[in-house]
């Protein structure tokens, strides 16, 4: 298909719409809302379902609902809403039953504004609801990538039973850029529905999908059970980019947005001669600590850049295994750090790294 | 002979006793003598003279679907189960 | 004359659409005879294998346990929410909620307030029994005023505590709900009624005539303290004048509904 000018919001509900996605359940919020007004629109004329939940709340349950039906579904929502979902989200990792999201972040903590920002990094890669579990986590860094991470998370959604979240923020939802959206995929039938759904129980047991266990014991073993899943997880879906990292003494590590500014600075710098080079996470959970670890061994310092107080920083931490020192440069509260900023940390670092030669 | 008949599924009955207590006919007691796997002393049918006309009464409040009903019923009449 | 056949027939037993486990109620809880009368209503009306239920927060959090069709547990509330879900991609489908009243009127009250207004086509039996039952008898959102639960010791003060919600009431005012009515299940008489409304629930559901609920007064002999004889008397004595019974809204499409039949 033809390239053309696309809203981040739109392209990822168009995306989903495309991946086979049957039914969306949102809660208009800025910066996010044009997804769930694309939804309004198109969903209805392809005879799918779209619904305008009560609250976010009510939304992530009515996917739960869904998802239990053995289809695809997804929500999308923004930083406060994300917040309301995390009950939902334990549940729906409890049941083990597949689920898309995607978060458009905004400035926080509390209300705090509709500017870009990547505070829902805890939140969101950690587990954000109570127990223990992980959804998988992949973060574009353009509308493209929004497009492809958005279709590709109903497959690994699907493959392993979990929660996919695509974690982008409000700079990437309201971006128009061209990009290429995939051929429409065909809906499944109800007879193709994978066997564990609540589709009546004809013809066979009835199927029973919960997030109870009283026996700790039983509850232990689903616990093992996310556990292995976790760990084919790691093995499997670990995706990051990077950038001249081959001769690198400098290595910056930030993803999203925040990626896109560094590879700028990054380029300025190879430019003035400084050796530097960028990893761009995409998986954030799995996270790539292993390529963390590698590029580690070869670089001299690391610069961690985020649109937050260094939350990603903690897993650049225990990648780098105290091998070099870590700098951190963020911009926090919404606002996005401009590429010469980032390019004056590189600087510093050269500096740093001249003096001590 | 008594028309009807009750039979207590002693592992479903609680020893709730509300059976007892609607009986029109006040022929359920607790059976004292013995326990369920629960452990509770079961609902009997106490029925010497035939009085029991497996009105289901027992059946329609009791909790734990522990109480099955028969009843004699002309061969011309002969219906489907339900409450 | 020849003498009249008799043969000896089955009146009543166990419900196919229970399984045959025994319920972990406590004993004259009534919880089980809500079981029951959806049970045999879902029986009749033929529709176990497209039924679909959703079992609440609660004592009743393993319903699905006890019924012997397809089943979710919901968060605690959020199961009209879940509902929605699972009704809107299963629309040929018949799918209940069982909620009690910490659930529905208190955790859930958005969540059952929009399935009503949104007319959600599915069927939500109400256990209304004015205690927290597994948290061990705290107040709940019906609870009486002078009521002693273990949170409000002295009796629910109304100056602290305020009033009790009237779910019907409350519902029926909204025009998407197509059939809310409270029955009692404190008798025999009371719970045949309240098996006709349930069947009338799922009847409107089946008829896509929008949201139904039945709110079914119900006991907890253990948390009231009291057997499960005097637990039914107090539902009639107490709970009947504060929860009046009768139909709070029929859609004018269920003519067959007698008005005030539970009364």
């Amino acid at each position: 298909m033809a390239k053309e000018l696309l809203k981040g919001n739109v392209a990822f509900a168009e995306a989903a719409i495309r991946a086979g996605c049957e039914a969306y359940f949102g809660y208009p919020i800025t910066p996010q809302t044009e997804a769930l007004e694309h939804m309004a629109k198109r969903m209805p004329e392809l005879g799918r379902v779209f619904l305008q939940a009560e609250s976010e709340v009510a939304a992530i349950n009515m996917v739960y609902g869904a998802a239990c039906a053995g289809v695809r579904v997804m929500s999308s929502s923004s930083s406060p809403g994300v917040s309301l979902m995390m009950e939902g989200l334990s549940y729906i990792a409890g049941s083990e039953v597949p689920a898309v999201l995607v978060d458009i972040m905004r400035g926080g903590p509390g209300l705090g504004n509709i500017a870009p920002s990547q505070g829902d990094y805890n939140q969101i890669v950690k587990g954000g609801g109570h127990g223990d579990y992980h959804p998988v986590v992949l973060a574009p860094a353009s509308v493209q990538e929004l497009i492809d991470f958005t279709v590709e998370a109903f497959d690994i959604a699907e493959k392993y039973l979990c929660i996919v979240i695509i974690l982008a923020d409000g700079s990437l939802g309201q971006m128009m850029e061209p990009a290429e959206l995939p051929e429409m995929k065909k809906v499944r039938s109800v007879k193709e529905r994978p066997n564990w759904a609540l589709t009546g129980a004809r013809d066979r047991d009835p199927n029973i999908i919960t997030s109870i266990y009283m026996d700790p014991l039983v509850e232990e073993e689903l616990n093992r059970r996310l556990m292995a899943k976790q760990a084919k997880i790691e093995a499997n879906e670990v995706r990051f980019r990077e950038l001249m990292l081959d001769d690198a003494e400098i290595a910056v590590i930030a993803f999203g947005t925040s990626g896109r500014v560094a590879q700028s600075a990054v380029k300025t710098a190879r430019e003035e001669g400084i050796r530097v080079g960028l990893l761009r996470p995409i998986s954030l959970y799995p996270y790539p600590y292993e390529r963390v670890r590698q590029i580690a061994g070869k670089v001299k310092e690391i610069l961690v850049v985020e649109m937050n107080s260094g939350q990603m920083l903690g897993d650049v931490r225990i990648g780098n295994e105290g091998r070099v020192p870590i700098s951190f440069y963020g911009r926090q509260g919404g606002v996005i750090p401009l590429p010469d900023e980032v390019l004056e940390e590189i600087r510093k670092i050269q500096s740093r790294i001249n003096a001590s030669e | 002979m008594a028309k009807g008949r009750i039979v207590v599924d002693e592992t479903l009955c609680k020893g709730c006793e509300l059976c007892t207590s609607v009986c029109p006919k006040d022929l359920i007691r607790m059976a004292m003598d013995r326990l369920t796997p629960k452990g509770y002393h079961p609902a009997m049918l106490v029925d010497p003279d035939g009085e029991c006309t497996g009105c289901a009464i027992c059946a329609v409040i009791c909790p734990d679907s522990a109480i099955t009903v028969y009843r004699l019923v002309p061969a011309e009449k002969v219906r489907t189960p339900t409450a | 004359m020849a003498e009249k056949e008799w043969i000896e027939t089955l009146i009543y037993t166990k419900s196919g659409s229970l399984t045959e486990l025994g319920t972990h109620y406590c004993p004259g809880c009534t919880h089980g005879i809500s079981h029951r009368l959806i049970a045999e209503v879902i029986d009749e009306m033929g529709i176990r294998e497209d039924t679909i239920g959703i079992a609440p927060v609660g004592c009743a959090v393993f319903a699905y346990d006890y019924f012997n069709m397809d089943f979710a547990e919901a968060a605690h509330g959020r199961a009209p929410a879940m509902a929605t879900g699972l009704k809107r991609v299963n629309p040929d489908k018949i799918v209940f909620t069982y909620q009690g009243d910490g659930d529905l009127a208190s955790i859930g009250a958005a969540e059952i307030m929009h399935a009503a207004g949104r007319g959600e086509n599915i069927t939500v039996i109400f256990i209304n029994n004015a205690i927290y039952g597994m948290t061990g008898g705290q107040m709940a959102p019906t609870t009486l005023p002078g009521q002693r639960t273990t949170s409000t010791p002295l009796g629910r003060d109304i100056e602290v505590h305020g009033f009790p919600l009237r779910m019907c009431e409350i519902l029926s005012q909204l025009d998407g709900s197509a059939y809310v009515v409270r029955r009692s299940l404190h008798n025999v008489a009371n719970i045949r009624r309240a098996k006709k409304a349930i069947r009338q629930a799922f009847e409107v559901q089946r008829q896509g005539l929008g949201f139904s609920m039945v709110e079914l007064l119900s006991s907890c002999p253990t948390n009231w303290g009291m057997s499960a004889d005097e637990a039914l008397t107090w539902i009639e004595e107490h709970m009947v004048e504060a929860y009046p019974l009768g139909d709070y809204k029929v859609s004018p499409s269920i003519a067959v509904t007698k008005k005030d039949e539970g009364r």
